[in-house]
């Protein structure tokens, strides 16, 4: 029985995948653009060439770890949509170290991800700390601890992390890159970095944290009914907290390797990057599991990636692959595939009747 | 039966991309040698419809493309991560030129012009803090001169002798607009005073909108900005208030578009006229990469634009000033500390 | 003529056959009881007929013409209305607007309210359900909910009503209501399906009744010619015993006692109020009361899910009102102290519905060893666990790691006990032990009951079926507005004298 519910999500998150590539498909033509050149161009623009691939895959690691961050966070019942600022902070946090410290290579960078991992889980204790013991929803702390860390993190680049004002920080020390040569080499060059390594590494974290510990037992326990698990005995309120905490680590990891890997210094952003949103849609795709998230980080990172290539050579706007990506959310959420199956069993029944 | 059914669905659609694929592959290879000077352009995460930066430079490349029949290709930038593989984009289909417009893109060109060495790079408004690669060309404006001239008209022109300045994000670059400006009032009128303030932002436009609102209201009668998009909010302010009492100054290209009562005139810095001449030169073996290219009066890449609300003795003052900024008699300020030791 | 032919109906789920060649026939103007135990295959046959299932094979005839029912609205248009275990009202909508909620009449766009609430009033007063229209279903009782959903399947003009396990959630004088309320159905031409494991209820209002085993049907007799015992043995597929054989009590030593406590509910109201409480080691003390008259703040005090406002309880002598927690929650010290818990709503506390039957079973000591070693969960010592239980404890599972929500009530049921009742403590709390459940599996749960007792255990009951409470009960207190106000011998005391007391008339002063 268990067996046949997972085959069904796999199912239903492939059936909804096709669906949303025909909806964008449709919005294609109807928008004038040749859909098939489109797709053409968003596949071999993000898969097809070493550096294309490198990039799709750097652009899919901080997905994986904000999707880990919010799935982790859901199996126990609580909404973190403060990735985003999580990230931000986490990303602050280990830039400074990058820039500030003097260490040896590889323990720099080490330092400095791990310092970032950390940023983003004290930044995920308030709302989870509130939520436990005061009972306020964590969406709520959790959009404004984004809009805080946002702003908090341009007030220090500009007065205290740049020279004369400047819009970006200056960069991170090499001996805290994430980027390796025998890594840039083989994907041609492109920012490919240590930071997808430490995604997958996350991912079987989590598998393990949560099927295979006594924490990840009642942090499930208490994600499914928080009554039976306070009838265990188990401490709920510290559950919510610790949950958090690990969410928010996964969040921090996400942040730490966009700075210290992707990009290596940061600027001044008047905008969220959309990542930490990312990942909720990224989640809800997978299921919530830890591999169903590798893989839908994988589509959302070629769709991301692809999307670009796909104006280039195309000549089609990149903001319709964001409809192809709220399709299938779409499709997802509405569980519209297991409706689908339904009507064609129905179908098929009145039809040998 | 049912599994089957869907499994064959699902075979049959990947079947049609990687068909769809494989068949774009072949027809694109053809296109590689094609002769020709090849230029690409790479935009921020302004789009090319910003109305302002991005826009008049593809103006340039589109008169490169008509003039010296060169190839142009633009690549918008929707993230701060697409500026690296945009610019590798282009440099692996080996561009002759590829441009970057904007000051965004100074932490990346580097990066990506080590790497391919052997393709061109230009960056305007940047001169990558003086350490500029072989095989880039980085174009800067001396935007406070032009600034300097914009001061002239404003400080001519105010009745309250009351003057604003709104910048963007509070940077060197736009130091050196808001410097140059005020060098240009005080020169002009003594008695005028200059109002500062910084939206924080280049495309905030309410920011703008509420920024130029409370100058108006505390008397200032004329605004110059140097803001990108946030200026947009200073033209759909100044629409609302009396024609012929308030008046913006627009930047980059004529923007009296947005306001044609209410525009007293444009600093134009022509991007446009810059990446065409440099990709002319460039074409033509003529010009030296590795260096930084300052533009100004003298290379036609600066102006006020043209505007039937400067009155003929404004006019006339602002061309003596001109004359005396590329003659050298005046050195116009490009700091905030030159500009207190000015005059 | 007949009102419902199903023939040959065939379900399968993976690991289980639910109806394996069904034949059912209903006659127009009947109630026709389906029997079986949990698990049975009763409520999967009804919802084929309702269309939230296709069956894999047979076909179905309403009215002596062949369907193929799609979903719940063509069953309503096929006049098949049900009347859900589990009701699906909208708590702050009114009667009326849940009534007509998915089918509201419009005139020119407009949903016509006055016309809507008059109509119901009319079948109200028709079948003498007495609901008012106007009211709030989160002010009205259960059972009058379920005489909204009830006018719900007459308000889409049903003529074939299906009852899934109707009262269950009844009261006993609720239940009579019910009753007479389906005899006036019956009476105005509809006909009735009636899926039930209580023998008394087919007995008193059933014209036939279809026994169903395992995914088969066994037989479908006139209720006229059969009695309870024997219907019981059909169900079950064996001799049912429904007395309660055990030997008197041997009380030693007091397990547990609680004195003057105080429990206050969220709003500050004091629901157990100075009440006094022995139970002793080797007897089965029952806990007899109306609903709400704080039985189960008593419990959620003594068991550690609820704080304490004042009064001392004691587990073997050892006061455990304001354990400290030091290491865990006081629940869990209370637990490790020496009590089991079968709680009153299995699906609320008693289970993780979306664990598998496995982890269910370490609930409460997954982290002793040997479940648990360091910060690691032995899956395979949980497994190996699981399925001792199972095995021991007849629970019915296609697997150890099958989910608990799929299971049904019985199996949770029994899954729980076991957990409880293996870890042999001194104390077991049973609240509702046997609440929904079929006489199998309610026989089954007695004996174990009685067994702990018998290896000199403490026992406390809490029940709302007398029955249960007089026939298991060593000792029984009346529980009436947060206080024991008396105790009788289940031997010698009599339902009036029960039902007296626990209508708050204190003994002293009835007799």
């Amino acid at each position: 029985m268990s067996q046949l519910n997972k085959q069904s999500t796999i199912v239903t998150a492939l059936i909804s995948i096709f669906l949303g590539i025909v909806v964008g498909a449709i919005a294609m033509q109807l928008a004038g653009y040749n859909a098939i050149t489109a797709y053409q161009a968003l596949f071999q623009g993000s898969l097809f060439q070493a550096f294309d691939l490198g990039e799709t895959i750097r652009t899919t690691t901080p997905l994986i770890l904000a999707g880990l961050s919010v799935a982790i966070a859901f199996r126990t019942g609580l909404f973190n949509i403060g990735v985003e600022g999580q990230m931000i902070i986490a990303q602050l946090s280990a830039l400074i170290v990058g820039i500030k410290l003097n260490l040896p290579p590889g323990l720099h960078a080490i330092v400095a991800v791990l310092v970032g991992g950390i940023a983003g889980a004290l930044w995920a204790f308030l709302p989870g700390f509130l939520k436990a013991v005061r009972g306020v929803h964590e969406v709520i702390i959790c959009i404004m601890m984004n809009f805080i860390a946002l702003y908090l993190s341009n007030v220090l680049i500009r007065n205290w992390l740049t020279e004369s004002g400047a819009d970006s920080t200056p960069k991170i020390s090499p001996n805290a890159s994430l980027r390796v040569d025998f890594l840039s080499e083989m994907f041609d060059h492109s920012r490919i970095h240590l930071g997808i390594v430490i995604a997958l590494l996350m991912a079987f974290v989590m598998y393990y944290l949560l099927w295979r510990t006594k924490l990840g037992y009642e942090l499930r326990a208490v994600g499914y009914n928080p009554y039976a698990a306070e009838y265990a005995g188990m401490n709920v309120k510290r559950n919510i907290i610790v949950s958090m905490l690990i969410s928010g680590f996964f969040a921090g990891l996400a942040g730490a390797g966009e700075v210290l890997g992707t990009h290596g210094y940061i600027a001044i952003q008047s905008a969220f990057t959309g990542i930490g949103f990312d990942g909720i849609a990224v989640a809800l795709l997978g299921a919530n599991t830890p591999i169903g998230v590798i893989f839908s980080a994988l589509l959302f990172g070629v769709l991301t990636y692809g999307s670009q290539n796909m104006e280039h050579m195309a000549q089609v706007p990149p903001e319709l692959i964001r409809v192809v990506v709220a399709a299938i959310i779409f499709f997802v959420a509405a569980n519209i595939s297991g409706k689908l199956l339904d009507v064609v069993k129905t179908k098929r029944r009145a039809k040998e009747s | 039966m049912k599994k089957r059914a869907w499994l064959s669905l699902l075979l049959s659609s990947v079947l049609v991309l990687a068909v769809g694929c494989s068949g774009q592959k072949g027809a694109e290879g053809g296109g590689d040698k094609a002769a020709g000077f090849k230029l690409g352009l790479v935009t921020d995460t302004g789009g090319l419809n910003d109305q302002s930066f991005n826009q008049i430079s593809w103006e340039g490349a589109k008169r490169a493309q008509k003039e010296l029949g060169v190839d142009i290709q633009p690549l918008e930038s929707k993230r701060d991560d697409d500026y690296i593989p945009n610019l590798t984009k282009f440099a692996r289909e080996k561009r002759d030129i590829i441009w970057a417009t904007g000051f965004k893109f100074e932490k990346v060109i580097p990066e990506v012009a080590e790497q391919f060495p052997n393709v061109h790079f230009g960056i305007v408004d940047s001169n990558l803090g003086g350490k500029i690669p072989k095989n880039v060309v980085a174009v800067t404006f001396k935007e406070h001169e032009g600034s300097f001239l914009a001061g002239v008209a404003a400080a001519l022109t105010t009745k309250t002798n009351k003057i604003g300045f709104i910048g963007g994000i509070s940077s060197p670059l736009i130091k050196k607009f808001e410097s140059g400006f005020r060098a240009g009032v005080k020169a002009a009128n003594p008695k005028a005073q200059v109002t500062v303030a910084y939206a924080e932002s280049f495309n905030d436009v309410t920011k703008g909108r509420s920024l130029a609102k409370n100058m108006y209201n505390s008397g200032i009668d004329v605004i110059y900005h140097a803001a990108g998009g946030v200026g947009k909010g200073l033209f759909d302010e100044v629409k609302t208030r009396d024609k012929g009492k308030y008046w913006a100054i627009g930047v980059d290209m004529d923007q009296s578009g947005l306001a044609p009562d209410h525009t007293l005139t444009s600093m134009v810095k022509r991007v446009d006229t810059a990446i065409f001449n440099i990709t002319k030169d460039l074409k033509e073996k003529k010009l030296e990469t590795g260096k930084e290219v300052q533009l100004g009066f003298k290379e036609n890449a600066l102006d006020l634009a043209k505007s039937q609300h400067l009155k003929p003795d404004v006019m006339k003052k602002i061309e003596e000033y001109k004359q005396k900024i590329i003659n050298g008699e005046i050195k116009v300020p490009k700091t905030e500390a030159e500009l207190a030791s000015f005059k | 003529m007949n009102a419902v032919e199903m023939i040959g109906i065939t379900k399968r789920f993976p690991g289980i056959v639910a109806n394996d060649n069904i034949h059912l026939t209903v006659k127009k103007g009947e109630i026709h009881a389906l029997l079986g135990e949990n698990g049975a295959g009763k409520s999967t046959l009804m919802n084929i007929l309702f269309g939230l299932y296709q069956p894999d094979e047979g076909e179905i005839r309403i009215h002596e013409k062949k369907v193929t029912i799609t979903g719940p609205t063509m069953a309503n248009k096929l006049g098949i209305g049900m009347v859900h275990q589990h009701f699906m009202l909208v708590q702050p909508f009114t009667v009326t607007e849940n009534i007509i909620l998915g089918d509201e009449r419009t005139s020119s766009g407009f949903i016509d309210y006055k016309k809507a609430e008059q109509e119901i009033q009319k079948l109200s007063d028709q079948y003498g359900l007495k609901v008012n229209p106007r009211a709030k279903i989160a002010d009205i009782s259960v059972g009058m909910q379920q005489r909204v959903e009830i006018l719900k399947t007459l308000y889409r003009g049903a003529e074939i009503i299906i009852f899934d396990e109707p009262t269950a959630v009844l009261t006993p004088q609720e239940i009579d209501e019910l009753m007479a309320i389906m005899r006036n159905l019956v009476k105005e031409g509809k006909t009735i399906i009636f899926i039930t494991h209580k023998l008394k209820e087919i007995m008193s209002v059933c014209d036939r009744v279809t026994i169903i085993r395992r995914g088969k049907v066994i037989d479908t007799v006139n209720v006229a010619d059969t009695n309870e015992n024997q219907l019981a043995a059909l169900m079950v597929g064996r001799e049912v015993s429904f007395e309660v054989i055990k030997e008197e009590a041997k009380p030693t030593r007091t397990v547990l006692e609680v004195k003057n406590l105080v429990v206050e509910d969220q709003r500050g109201v004091p629901v157990v109020n100075g009440l006094d409480l022995e139970v002793r080691a080797g007897e089965i003390v029952g806990i007899a009361g109306v609903d709400g008259n704080g039985q189960s703040e008593l419990i959620e005090a003594i068991t550690g899910l609820m704080p304490i406002k004042q009064g001392k309880i004691s587990l073997n002598g050892k006061n455990v009102a304001h354990l400290k927690a030091d290491k865990g929650t006081r629940a869990r010290r209370i637990t490790e102290a020496g009590v089991g818990h079968i709680p009153e709503d299995r699906h609320k506390r008693g289970l993780v519905l979306d664990f598998g039957i496995n982890e269910n079973m370490v609930l409460q000591n997954y982290y002793q060893s040997p479940f648990s070693k360091g910060w690691t969960i032995q899956y395979d010592e949980v497994n190996k666990y699981a399925n001792r239980l199972i095995e021991e404890f007849d629970v019915r599972t296609p697997s150890h790691e099958t989910l608990a929500r799929s299971l049904s009530g019985g199996n949770q049921q029994k899954a729980i006990i076991a957990r409880e009742i293996d870890r042999n403590p001194d104390l077991l709390i049973a609240a509702q032990p046997t609440r929904g459940l079929d006489v199998g599996a309610i026989e089954f749960i007695h004996r174990r009951i009685v067994e702990h007792r018998d290896k000199g255990k403490a026992v406390l009951l809490v029940s709302f079926e007398l029955d249960e409470i007089l026939k298991l009960s060593d000792r029984i207190a009346v529980i009436y507005e947060g206080k024991i106000i008396g105790w009788v011998d289940p031997k010698t005391t009599t339902e009036e004298e029960l039902g007296l007391l626990m209508a708050g008339r204190a003994k002293k002063e009835g007799q």
